[in-house]
C-alpha cells in the first residue's frame, strides 16, 4: 500500500452539486492515473513507446496503402483480423468473472468483479484498434455509423458486430464506472442502477462473441469457416483466453499490494479453465475428423494448416506450436502439484492463453483464405509493418488496462474518496 | 544540485524527449490526414445524391484525375436501362486459355500496370475434372496444351451475391440490369466481400494504381472503370459503362475463339437467349446458392 490517500482540496463542504462531484471524480480519476512510482513510470513510459511506434507504422500504412502489409487479394485479412478476433474472446471471457459473481452469488468472486469488468474495457479498445488498422479507408468511418451513414442492418453481420462490441463497451463503461463513483462518494451502489446492466452485460458478452464467429461462418464459400462448430468453438476458447489472462492479473494485483482477496477466485477460474480446455480440444478433434475422414473441400484448409500442401508449409509451425501449448495446458491444469504451486498455474496459464491466441488467430483466420476460392495456394506471412501496429495496438490495451486498475483500484478500496464522504466500513461503503 | 532542482530538470527533459517522440511519430498519421479531401470526405451516398450533386463530383473526379495522372479523362454516370438483364456465357470448348480477355480487361478498366491486375483469372484444368484443386492459373507454356481445358473465372454477378449481404456500408449493390456495382467513394476498405466471394472475383486496391498517362482509357464509368481511389475495393462490372450504351464488353470482343456470348436475357432474339435455351449450360458452385448471371457450357 504504497500510494498516499489522495485528498481533495479544498475540503468540500457537505452537500456539493451532483454535477460537481462527478467532475471532482473525474479530476481524482486523472490525478491518479499519472501519479505513482517510478516503476508505474517505466511501464508506461515502455508501453507509450510501442504504441508510438505501431502508431508511425499505422500512419505509413495510411500513407502509402496497405501494400505495406502482406495480405494479398487471396489472403485478405491477416493478422490484425486474427488479434481482433482473438481480442473478443478476451473481452468475452472476463465475463467468467461476472457469472459466478453475480449468477452464483460467490462472495469471494465478487471482491474482485471490477477486475473483469475493467479488462473488457480495455480488451473492446484493443478490438476497435484492430479494426481500424485493418480498414483501406479509415476516414469514412462515420460511413457505418447507425442513422448517420448507411448502416446496413440486419443484413451484413459486421453491422451486428459494431453493435455487439460497442454496446458491450459502454454497458461494461457503465457498470464499472458507477460503482467506482459510488465507492468514491462513499454511498452503497443502488442495485437497479447497476444490476440490470450486469445481467444485460452476461447475455451481451456471449453475444459478441457468437457474432464476431458468425461472421465467418456464415461465409459459404469459405468451407474452412462455414461450420457450426465455429461458435461453440469461440466461446470456449474466450472461456480459456479471458481466465488464463484474469488469474495472471489477479496475481500481479495482490502482488501490487492494490486489493487483498482471498484465493477463492483464482480457484474458480481455474475450474473454468479445466473444462474449456478439453472441451476446446474436443472440438478441436471432432473438426479434424470431420475434415480428414470425409475429405474434399474442407480438408483443404485442415491439410494445408496442419500438414502444408503443394509444397507450402507456412502456417504448420504455428498450429503446432498452439496445439503442443493447448495440451500442455490441458495437462498441467490437471496435474495435482498445480493445485499447490502457483508457478505451474501461471504456467498453464501462460501456455493457455499464447495456444489460444495462436490457434484462433493465424491458425483460424489464414487457412479460411488457403487455398483461395479458386484453389490456390498463396501463403502469408505478416510483415514487419503488420507486426509494429499489431504490438502498438496491444500496447495502448494494456496502457488503458493499467490505467482503469490503477484508478478503480484505488476507488474501489476506498483510498481516492470524495472529502464529504464517509468513512469506509469493513471495506465497503 | 539539489534533489528538488534535478528532479525538475529531469522532468523538463522527459517532457521534451516525450513531446519529441510524439510528434515524430505521428507525423505520417498527421500528413495523411492534412491529404484527406474534404470534399470527399463528407459527400453522401451514392443513392442519396442529387443530379446537380452527382454532376460536381463527376467534374472532380475528372479534375483529380488530370491533376494526378496527367490526363484529360471523361467520367460518366450511365444508368441501367429499363427492359436490360444482362447475362454471359462462356463456350469451354473453345476457349484456348490464350488469356486475351484477362488482357483486354486490365487495359479497359485501367487496373494498376506494375502488378498486371484483371478482372478474370483463367484457370488450366485437368481435363475429366471440374475440380478446381487440379487447376491452376500459372501455367506458361503453349496453348491449348494436351490433356487440358480452360476456364476463365470473372465476377458472375450474383441474383443472390454474397459480396451485396456482407458490405456493412451498402458501399456496394445490385443494379436492376443485374450488374454488381461498387461505390468507390463510399468503401470503406474492410474486405469483408472479398472474404465472402466464393469466385475470387474482387480485388483490392493495396495502393493507388499506377497508369502511364498514355495508357490511361480516358473514357470511364463513375461505378465502373474509373480511376480506383487507394484502399478500396473493385470488381468486374460487365464494362457497364460499354455495354449499357449498346457495346459489347472488352473481354469478349478481345476473345479471338468467339468463346465469350453476351447479351439481354430479357430479349428473345438475343444470342444469350439461344445458348441458355439449347445448351447444356452449368454454372459455378450452384450448391452455394449464389445464383450466377455468368454461365458455362461445352459444345461437342
Ligand atoms: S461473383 Fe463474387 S463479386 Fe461477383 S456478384 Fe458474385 S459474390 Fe459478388
Ligand atoms: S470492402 Fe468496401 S464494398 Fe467490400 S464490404 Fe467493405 S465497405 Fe463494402
Amino acid at each position: 500500500m504504497a500510494d498516499p490517500v489522495d485528498t481533495v482540496a479544498p475540503p468540500a463542504p457537505p452537500s456539493l452539486a451532483p454535477g460537481l462531484t462527478y467532475l471532482r471524480f473525474l479530476s481524482a480519476a486523472l490525478r491518479r492515473s499519472f501519479s505513482g512510482s517510478w516503476r508505474f513510470y517505466a511501464w508506461m513510459t515502455v508501453l507509450t513507446a510501442i504504441a508510438l511506434v505501431g502508431l508511425n507504422g499505422w500512419g505509413h500504412q495510411l500513407q502509402q496503402g496497405m501494400q505495406v502489409t502482406r495480405m494479398s487479394d487471396h489472403v485478405s485479412w491477416g493478422l490484425y483480423i486474427a488479434n481482433f478476433t482473438f481480442g473478443v474472446g478476451l473481452a468475452a471471457g472476463a465475463v467468467m468473472m461476472v457469472i459466478p459473481a453475480y449468477l452464483y452469488d460467490d462472495h469471494d468472486m465478487h471482491d474482485v468483479v471490477i477486475i473483469g469488468e475493467l479488462l473488457a474495457i480495455a480488451a473492446i479498445a484493443v478490438c476497435i484498434g484492430f479494426i481500424v488498422a485493418d480498414m483501406g479507408r479509415p476516414d469514412r468511418m462515420w460511413h457505418i455509423l447507425p442513422g448517420i451513414g448507411r448502416f446496413h442492418w440486419p443484413v451484413s453481420m459486421l453491422t451486428w458486430d459494431v453493435l455487439a462490441l460497442n454496446g458491450y463497451l459502454l454497458i461494461n463503461l457503465h457498470i464499472a464506472g458507477y460503482l467506482m463513483y459510488q465507492r468514491y462518494r462513499g454511498k452503497a451502489p443502488r442495485k437497479r442502477w447497476y444490476l440490470p446492466f450486469v445481467f444485460l452485460s452476461i447475455g451481451w458478452a456471449i453475444s459478441i462473441h457468437t457474432v464476431t464467429a458468425f461472421l465467418y461462418q456464415g461465409l459459404g464459400g469459405r468451407p474452412f469457416w462455414n461450420s457450426a462448430l465455429l461458435a461453440p468453438r469461440f466461446l470456449a476458447t474466450a472461456f480459456i483466453s479471458g481466465p488464463a489472462f484474469v488469474i495472471v492479473l489477479l496475481h500481479v494485483v495482490r502482488w501490487s499490494g492494490r486489493l487483498t482477496f482471498g484465493d477463492g477466485p483464482i480457484r474458480t477460474l481455474t475450474s473454468i479453465m479445466r473444462v474449456t480446455v478439453l472441451l476446446n480440444l474436443f472440438m478441436l478433434m471432432s473438426e479434424l475428423f470431420t475434415a480428414l475422414y470425409t475429405g474434399g473441400a474442407h480438408a483443404a484448409a485442415v491439410k494445408y494448416l496442419f500438414f502444408g500442401s503443394h509444397g507450402k508449409h507456412a502456417l504448420v509451425p504455428y498450429i503446432w506450436t498452439a496445439v503442443t501449448l493447448n495440451v500442455t495446458s490441458a495437462v498441467l491444469l490437471f496435474l495435482p502439484r498445480t493445485r499447490v504451486d502457483r508457478r505451474w498455474l501461471l504456467a498453464a496459464c501462460a501456455c493457455a492463453f499464447v495456444g489460444v491466441y495462436i490457434e484462433k488467430g493465424m491458425g483460424l483466420i489464414i487457412p479460411g483464405f488457403v487455398p483461395s476460392t479458386l484453389h490456390e495456394v498463396v501463403e502469408y506471412t505478416p510483415s514487419i509493418t503488420e507486426w509494429k501496429v499489431t504490438a502498438g495496438v496491444w500496447a495502448l490495451g494494456l496502457l488503458i488496462l493499467t490505467v482503469a486498475l490503477k484508478v478503480g483500484l484505488a476507488m474501489w478500496t476506498g483510498k481516492v474518496r470524495a472529502a464529504d464522504a464517509p468513512p469506509m466500513v469493513d471495506g465497503a461503503p | 544540485m539539489s534533489g528538488p532542482t534535478r528532479r525538475v530538470a529531469l522532468k523538463v527533459v522527459g517532457a521534451t524527449l516525450g513531446a519529441g517522440a510524439f510528434a515524430y511519430a505521428g507525423r505520417p498519421v498527421a500528413q495523411w490526414a492534412a491529404s484527406v479531401d474534404i470534399d470527399d470526405l463528407l459527400r453522401r451516398h451514392y443513392k442519396e445524391l442529387t443530379a446537380d450533386e452527382l454532376a460536381q463530383i463527376l467534374r472532380r473526379i475528372e479534375d483529380e484525375t488530370q491533376k494526378k495522372y496527367g490526363v484529360e479523362v471523361r467520367v460518366e454516370d450511365i444508368p441501367a436501362q429499363d427492359g436490360v438483364s444482362f447475362g454471359y456465357a462462356l463456350n469451354l470448348s473453345l476457349c484456348i486459355g490464350c488469356r486475351k480477355c484477362a488482357e483486354a480487361c486490365h487495359h479497359e478498366n485501367n487496373h494498376d500496370r506494375p502488378t498486371n491486375n484483371s478482372y478474370i483469372r483463367v484457370l488450366e484444368m485437368q481435363q475429366g475434372s471440374f475440380d478446381m484443386e487440379h487447376g491452376t492459373v500459372d501455367y506458361d507454356h503453349a496453348v491449348p496444351a494436351p490433356g487440358k481445358y480452360y476456364m476463365p473465372v470473372q465476377c458472375h454477378q450474383c441474383d443472390n451475391a454474397p459480396c451485396v449481404k456482407v458490405c456493412p456500408v451498402e458501399a456496394t449493390w445490385k443494379e436492376k440490369d443485374g450488374i454488381v456495382v461498387v461505390d468507390y467513394s463510399w468503401c470503406i476498405g474492410c474486405r469483408y466481400c472479398e472474404a465472402a466471394c466464393p469466385y475470387h472475383a474482387r480485388r483490392f486496391n493495396w495502393r493507388a494504381p499506377e497508369i502511364p498517362a498514355d495508357e490511361i482509357n480516358p473514357d470511364q464509368g463513375y461505378l465502373s472503370n474509373r480511376i480506383r481511389p487507394q484502399g478500396v475495393v473493385e470488381k468486374c462490372t460487365f464494362c457497364l459503362h460499354r455495354t449499357r450504351k449498346g457495346l459489347l464488353p472488352a473481354c469478349l470482343e478481345a476473345c479471338p475463339t468467339g468463346a465469350r456470348v453476351f447479351g439481354n436475357l430479357l430479349d428473345p432474339a438475343s444470342s444469350i437467349r439461344y445458348v441458355l435455351e439449347h445448351k447444356r449450360v452449368y454454372v459455378l458452385k450452384e450448391e452455394l446458392g449464389t445464383r450466377p448471371r455468368f454461365f458455362y457450357f461445352f459444345d461437342k
